[in-house]
């Protein structure tokens, strides 16, 4: 961390700023984010991984680390295999948070590109645009969807006129079943999680040295094919970062499918919150919320360490 | 010896077919002209320079050569076709950019390769094709590198590879050379024109640096607010300008006020009265007598003495200002009316600081030949 420089600061407040750089305050606003986590993240999911081996009490906590299996309880763990329920909750999980990724990516990059490629003025406007949906209240916005799907709604009928117009006649619906579906889940995680994948994008499409997509197209390549040489595998870093800031908070989601989604096909988020608040089963929620994070930090690490060596990998080579 | 060239008069390439014919090529951003009704033609295996300051142009010519913008009005031809609507992957031109524009993710190889996936050819011709380029511009050995791994120099040399993997009929040069250092850009013009001599493909090198583009091009047009001023060999432009803006942006000048007061074959007799006197130059083609001129003299071509020269061209001053340079000094002489002249003179013999032909304060005399006095007509 550099010093401030003494010689550019007023006489009277020289003192102030040695003051500031013998005591190392620097140090200290750096380390505050990294205590932060510390504390309210890993101590906290310490206790998380600590209750999942505990064994289930009736006793207010409702959890103890004695009886017939001192200290380490490996029952919660056990269950995750034998009851069917969890395996369905994490497979329903992985699946709707892939499709809503994918629809994410699908959606968000052409939206991307197109904010690198239209004017200053427009751009600013339209990255308001994407941004402007987190000034309203996320909850707010999850109700608003119930209304527009639910089966009386102008949208519901609207989607339904079309769809009976489109198909044949014994196809026909009084309404589309919209709510409380897997469908309703996707679509609602897609339009809440959009951003996340369009922001990320965005910053790195628009880093993109577009002399090199005139380089591609001076070297007889079209507009597709520039698109797929250049531009596709250059963004590659933003389509993970993105597709990370999607796929992890849908994985865990609890709102969304509590809200819109099928309760016989539960969520892994969903479970978890019937285990702690409703069952009790505090040792047993806690097992399933590790069993999640291993699942969605686990493909993160190992493409990390991938990605690491295969640069490594490319300094080596002579 | 040539005489004067008027604007746009092919040189050593007469009565051959243009190659690319630019022709009343305007450009227009907004309500800004960048190029301003340019007509031009570059013959076939020429290296031409574009030479001129920094926005007057240049790089929007270029663009417009390789379809990257479009004319807002004129024609561009290229090998008898017109080019208009014409888009860059279609033009039998490569261009290599002023940033090298390097594909960061493709190895040496691949971006060298990159143009031929557009060729018909069978793969192992493609690999003859690569190895052959990378031959060319030496860097076979870093073939499986990539860009960010190589240094500027490589970097330049890849990207001329890139741009001629393709055989194209035109290969156009954005300041190829204005991120090396003086020493490699010295030795990178010289395998610039041995490549090209190589490929025999034709050269529009855009430059800013007047030295580069006398050195590289057999023509130069040399460009000032989107128009161009002056087109000709080096030769010419340097020894014949046919404006101030030219004469001054080629080499420097000291520009003198005259009047015509008789013409004597290839020789004008002028009142100038900054030297004192009259004095003669070489006439230039449509002179007048009573005309008003300017007579320039570029430093070198001055000779600087103490004894007054047996010379009607010649006139005295006194020196004000002495810089030596190494391979040459530098004189600044203030003329009686107060004019400052620049004379360089070479120092071909080894002398001391005290045996210098001149120093402060000397009075000294100045001649020129008649034929080395540069007239423009106002
Ligand atoms: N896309 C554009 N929109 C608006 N003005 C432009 C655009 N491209 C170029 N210009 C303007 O046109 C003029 C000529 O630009 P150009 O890039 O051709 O200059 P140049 O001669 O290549 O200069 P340099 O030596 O600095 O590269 C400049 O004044 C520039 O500001
Ligand atoms: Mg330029």
């Amino acid at each position: 961390m550099a010093a401030i420089e003494q010689s550019d600061v007023p006489p009277h407040r020289k003192g102030l700023v040695s003051w500031f750089n013998r005591r190392g305050w620097s140090d200290i606003i750096i380390a505050t984010p990294y205590i932060w986590l510390l504390v309210f993240f890993f101590l906290s999911f310490i206790i998380v991984v600590a209750m999942s081996f505990a064994t289930r009490t009736p006793t207010a906590p409702p959890f103890s680390f004695g009886g017939e299996h001192p200290l380490i309880n490996l029952d919660g763990y056990k269950r995750l295999f034998q009851d069917s329920l969890y395996i369905r909750a994490f497979l329903t999980s992985v699946v709707n948070a892939l499709i809503a990724t994918a629809l994410c990516l699908l959606i968000g990059y052409p939206m991307a590109l197109g904010l690198t490629r239209v004017s200053r003025a427009w751009r600013n406007i339209l990255l308001m645009l994407v941004i402007l949906p987190f000034w309203t209240s996320f909850l707010l916005r999850v109700y608003a969807w119930m209304g527009l799907m639910s089966n009386n709604s102008w949208f519901n009928r609207g989607l339904t006129s079309i769809w009976n117009w489109v198909v044949p006649t014994d196809w026909a619906l009084r309404s589309i079943p919209m709510m409380n579906t897997n469908f309703a889940v996707v679509l609602v995680m897609v339009y809440s999680y959009l951003p996340f994948m369009i922001l990320p994008l965005f910053a790195n499409l628009e880093k993109l040295d577009q002399t090199l997509d005139e380089a591609a197209m001076d070297l007889g390549s079209r507009p597709f094919q520039v698109f797929r040489d250049v531009t596709l595998p250059l963004s590659i870093p933003g389509i993970i970062a993105g597709g990370l800031l999607v796929f992890i908070p849908a994985a865990g989601e609890l709102i969304i499918p509590s809200l819109v989604g099928n309760s016989s096909q539960p969520m892994i988020g969903r479970v978890i919150s019937d285990e702690f608040a409703s069952a009790r089963d505090w040792p047993m929620a806690s097992s399933v919320a590790v069993a999640l994070l291993l699942l969605l930090v686990l493909p993160m690490m190992l493409y990390t360490h991938f990605d690491a060596k295969a640069q490594e990998r490319m300094k080596d080579e002579p | 010896m040539p005489s004067p060239q008027p604007v746009s008069a092919p040189v050593n390439t007469a009565g051959a077919d243009p190659f690319v014919r630019i022709e009343a090529v305007t450009k227009r951003f907004g309500s800004f002209t960048a190029v301003d009704d340019v007509s031009l033609s570059i013959y076939k295996g020429e290296i031409f320079g574009l030479l001129g300051g920094s926005g007057c142009g240049k790089t929007t010519l270029l663009r417009m050569l390789a379809g990257f913008e479009d004319p807002t009005s004129g024609r561009i031809w290229l090998d008898g076709q017109d080019m208009t609507g014409v888009p860059p992957y279609e033009r039998p031109v490569n261009m290599m950019f002023q940033s090298y524009a390097l594909f960061p993710h493709m190895t040496v190889e691949k971006n060298v390769a990159y143009g031929l996936k557009h060729e018909r050819m069978t793969d192992a011709q493609r690999k003859d094709r690569v190895r052959e380029m990378l031959d060319l511009v030496q860097l076979t050995q870093f073939a499986h590198r990539k860009p960010h791994q190589i240094s500027g120099g490589q970097r330049q040399r890849v990207a001329l590879a890139r741009a001629l993997a393709r055989a194209p009929k035109l290969l156009l040069l954005d300041e190829p050379l204005a991120a090396l250092d003086k020493k490699l850009r010295e030795h990178t013009q010289f395998e610039l024109m041995n490549i090209q001599s190589q490929t025999g493909v034709t050269f529009v090198v855009v430059t800013h640096d007047q030295e580069e583009a006398m050195t590289l091009s057999d023509r130069i047009a040399v460009m000032d607010k989107g128009q161009v001023r002056q087109i000709g060999t080096p030769n010419d432009v340097y020894e014949y300008p046919n404006s101030r803006f030219v004469a001054g942006f080629i080499g420097s000048i000291t520009t003198f006020e005259a009047t015509v007061r008789k013409i004597e074959g290839q020789n004008a007799i002028l009142d100038v009265p900054a030297m004192g006197g009259v004095k003669i130059g070489r006439s230039v083609p449509g002179l007048t007598e009573g005309e008003k001129v300017t007579l320039a003299l570029r430093p070198e071509k001055i000779r600087l003495g103490r004894e007054r020269p047996d010379d009607p061209n010649s006139f005295s001053g006194v020196v004000s200002g002495l810089g030596y340079l190494g391979k040459d000094s530098l004189y600044r002489i203030a003329l009686p009316d107060g004019q400052i002249v620049t004379v360089n003179s070479v120092n071909a013999r080894r002398v001391g600081e005290d045996e210098r032909v001149a120093d402060w304060e000397d009075q000294v005399w100045l001649s020129f030949d008649p034929t080395s006095a540069i007239l423009l007509r106002n």
